[in-house]
């Protein structure tokens, strides 16, 4: 059992979990994701690894309330448990000082951007971050992304806070700006990072984007994860998650994260149903009181 | 020159032991048979298919036994259990004095007893087989083990006295479970690292609960523990830790049986669409994450209506009667290759036969076809046999202009593993060989010194007790090692 020793809402649906794994904490490093399993009848989903803190034992992680068991997971609280975690799994980013790096976030990706930005920064690095959201209170870790940037921007599709638009339209103004970028790092939802290495591409500058695909062991045995990378079949879980996003087919990508749509949406369904249940009782309860 | 003329000895005298039957006049008698679910029955639920022996029907089929003195059925035991001995003794009534002497040899045999492919180990070199039906090995293994298990009085051997050695056994599937039992009976201290939230490998995501019960594999499990093994789940060698680290840590020796790991797939076009599995994911989903109680249990599956399952094996068996017992109405097997090179057990693929599995022999998946991201039929192609390849068996070449088309929403790709990288690229100096696969001499010893291997990282895609022999195998070279230390 993996106790959770923190919880903070970071923005609407958004939350941070502080969670005590020793082991993966001593072992974790950026870019690389956990698998969790809330309970006995729970479902195994990855989650990037947003921070990790070897003397307190614990890693971060950062969840938007979307399907059922991130619905559930935001449900706990602080000294509550979690069945499993396992990690630290997949590839750690690849760290080097590359010169100029623009870091694009969208949404959620901001906690996953986070610790590798940091250490790009901590190599020597020069940090553009870009980060983006569809609105004001979707936006995560703004403080935390602007102290380790030497330039920041912050884009809203309703420009509600930042520029109107989305993360590209800087990304292009830089480039055309004549700004000398060796790598960009895109982390957020996968139309997001297509459009970022479409912008990229003609330019030729390095794009490395980290994958969310739909996982089950995490450990290479099912296939499940499996995204077309250069005319080849990749594991997500084993070869990535991060790519040359120049060579993903993201195309293929967005059409198998919609492969349990259905059946997402009837968990939910019944999820909703069940914690209405729940609180009708209790109410009941109270009244009988 | 010597042991030719010992093996020819042996079989004259296993002859005569068959003419002297057929002297007086005896038939072979047959076997006892044993009782199933249905057909019909079966393929709405997830219940164990072969019901197993009665007291009485065991009795009778331990009498077919001849006794041989030579017990050519020992020798096609990859772990070499005194067959004619336990068999002796359910002959005798005596059914706990039976289950001891299979779990001297065997620490797993609820398991064996169903998933061992007897007819072509001890089954094949019985001598009542030379003539009739062999004596039923398997089903009087199963029955003893499920005496015992259903009993509640599970026996424990005498452990040796504790050494101060501590061996780390890395995955939990059949190798390492009987790596790990046998060397907690030794005296040592057994540690097994598990890369899923539960123990069992293969026992537990792979084989589907009609054919092995998840409440067999919990009480194996249990009984390993009994023995003093500890299981730590959730470790993922390679990653949280590594080989090198467990040395640090005080390991004295390790044993690597972490299975084959990546799931093959067939390179043709349009594989990734939705609908399409590795036989890995789909009994994986099925069997550990329980998905075909979906949406009681969270994880989900595509529960086909026309199902293709593509390949030959015991896993190809599996993934289709699963696919049948999620609801599929029709559910084809393809193989490329003749009905009788595939490796499925015999009863197994008489099981799917009977439960309307349309066999599609000779004949292989072409490309697929998608409707909106989700695959809607099966190009396929005939195909026909050609010269010898290197596996022994004929090779199927393509018939040009033999293609047809099968509508289907679930293909599950069961054309076996590839060795699973993770471990060895984490163990710099573990030598490999083929495609990764870990490379051991005949002792399961590996290049690196206090590391042995074993299973389908070292052989392949193979079976459950070939598994546990090298396991076994592994357990007296590791002891051998463990006393060289001081």
């Amino acid at each position: 059992m993996f106790k959770i020793l923190d919880k903070e809402k970071l923005a609407l649906s958004i939350f941070r979990f502080e969670i005590e794994a020793p082991k993966i904490a001593r072992k974790a490093k950026a870019g690389q994701f956990v698998i969790l399993r809330l309970d006995e009848q729970g479902e195994r989903i990855p989650l990037t690894i947003c921070d990790f803190d070897e003397k307190k034992s614990s890693i971060s992680l950062v969840l938007q309330e979307v399907g059922k068991t991130t619905q559930q997971l935001a449900s706990l609280s602080c000294g509550d448990c979690i069945a499993d975690v396992v990690g630290p799994l997949g590839k750690p980013s690849e760290i080097k000082n590359f010169g100029t790096v623009v870091c694009v976030a969208g949404g959620v990706g901001a906690a996953v951007i986070l610790p590798v930005a940091r250490v790009l920064k901590g190599v020597g690095n020069k940090i553009i971050t870009i980060l983006g959201a569809r609105s004001e209170e979707l936006l995560i870790l703004e403080e935390e992304l602007s102290l380790i940037s030497d330039e920041f921007f912050i884009m809203t599709d309703d420009g509600s806070k930042g520029r109107c638009g989305v993360c590209t339209d800087i990304l292009k103004e830089l480039i055309e700006g004549g700004c000398d970028i060796s790598r960009v790092v895109a982390i957020g939802p996968v139309i997001m990072m297509k459009f970022v290495c479409k912008t990229t591409e003609p330019h030729k500058i390095k794009t490395v984007v980290s994958l969310n695909s739909i996982m089950v062991d995490g450990t290479g045995m099912c296939g499940s994860c499996r995204v077309t990378v250069g005319g080849e079949t990749k594991f997500c879980c084993v070869d990535g998650p991060e790519f040359d996003g120049h060579l993903v087919d993201f195309d293929e990508l967005i059409n198998r994260q919609r492969m349990y749509l259905e059946e997402e949406s009837l968990s939910l369904e019944l999820h909703d149903v069940k914690r209405v249940e729940c609180r009708c009782k209790k109410h009941k309860k109270r009244e009988g009181n | 020159m010597l042991k030719g003329s010992s093996v020819d000895a042996r079989s004259t005298k296993r002859e005569k032991v068959i003419d002297r039957l057929e002297q007086n006049n005896k038939q072979v008698p047959s076997r006892i048979p044993v009782s199933e679910q249905t057909p019909k029955e079966r393929v709405s639920n997830f219940n164990e298919v072969t019901l197993g022996y009665t007291a009485e029907q065991a009795v009778a089929e331990a009498s077919r036994c001849l006794q041989c003195k030579l017990a050519p059925c020992i020798q096609g035991c990859p772990v070499g259990i005194s067959i004619p001995s336990f068999i002796k003794l359910i002959k005798e009534g005596n059914f706990r004095g039976a289950i001891n002497k299979i779990k001297e040899k065997n620490c797993l045999p609820t398991v064996c007893g169903r998933v061992c492919p007897q007819e072509n180990q001890c089954e094949k070199l019985c001598t009542l087989g030379k003539k009739g039906e062999p004596v039923a090995i398997g089903r009087l293994e199963r029955f003893v083990a499920d005496y015992e298990r259903e009993s509640g009085k599970i026996s424990l051997p005498k452990k040796k006295e504790p050494t101060d050695k501590k061996v780390a056994v890395v995955g939990s599937g059949p190798a390492g479970l009987t790596c790990a039992g046998d060397l907690a009976k030794l005296g040592h201290k057994v540690t097994i690292f598990e890369a899923l939230h539960k123990p069992g490998g293969v026992l537990l995501y792979g084989i589907p609960e009609f054919r092995l019960p998840k409440a067999v594999v919990e009480s194996e499990i249990s009984y390993i523990k009994k023995l003093g093994v500890e299981i730590k789940t959730n470790m993922v060698v390679g990653k949280i830790t590594t080989i090198d680290e467990l040395f640090y840590e005080g390991y004295d020796a390790i044993f690597i049986g972490v299975g084959a790991g990546l799931p093959r797939f067939l390179k043709v076009p349009g594989e990734n669409f939705n609908g399409i599995y590795s036989a890995n994911e789909f009994l994986t989903r099925v069997n550990l994450m329980k998905a075909y109680l979906f949406p009681k249990y969270d994880t989900p599956i595509k529960k086909g209506e026309n199902v293709v399952v593509v390949g030959g094996g015991n896993v190809a068996m599996d993934s289709a009667r699963t696919a049948l017992r999620l609801g599929a109405k029709k559910v084809y097997l393809l193989y490329r290759r003749a009905k009788e090179d595939m490796p499925a057990r015999k009863e197994e693929v008489q099981h799917a036969k009977e439960e309307g599995i349309d066999f599609r022999i000779l004949a292989t998946p072409k490309r697929f076809i998608g409707i909106e991201g989700r695959v809607s039929a099966a190009e396929c192609v005939e195909t026909r046999l050609g010269e010898l390849d290197n596996s022994g068996r004929r090779k199927p070449v393509i018939k040009e202009g033999s293609e047809f088309l099968l509508a289907v929403d679930v293909v599950i790709v069961a054309i076996g593993a590839k060795a699973n990288p993770l471990l060895p690229k984490a163990t710099p100096g573990l030598k490999l060989y083929k495609e990764g696969y870990i490379a051991t001499d005949q002792n399961c010893v590996t290049s690196k010194e206090g590391i042995f291997a074993g299973g389908d990282i070292v052989t392949g895609s193979a079976t459950v007790i070939s598994a546990m022999g090298t396991g076994r195998k592994a357990t007296l070279e590791i002891d051998r090692y463990l006393a060289t230390l001081k």
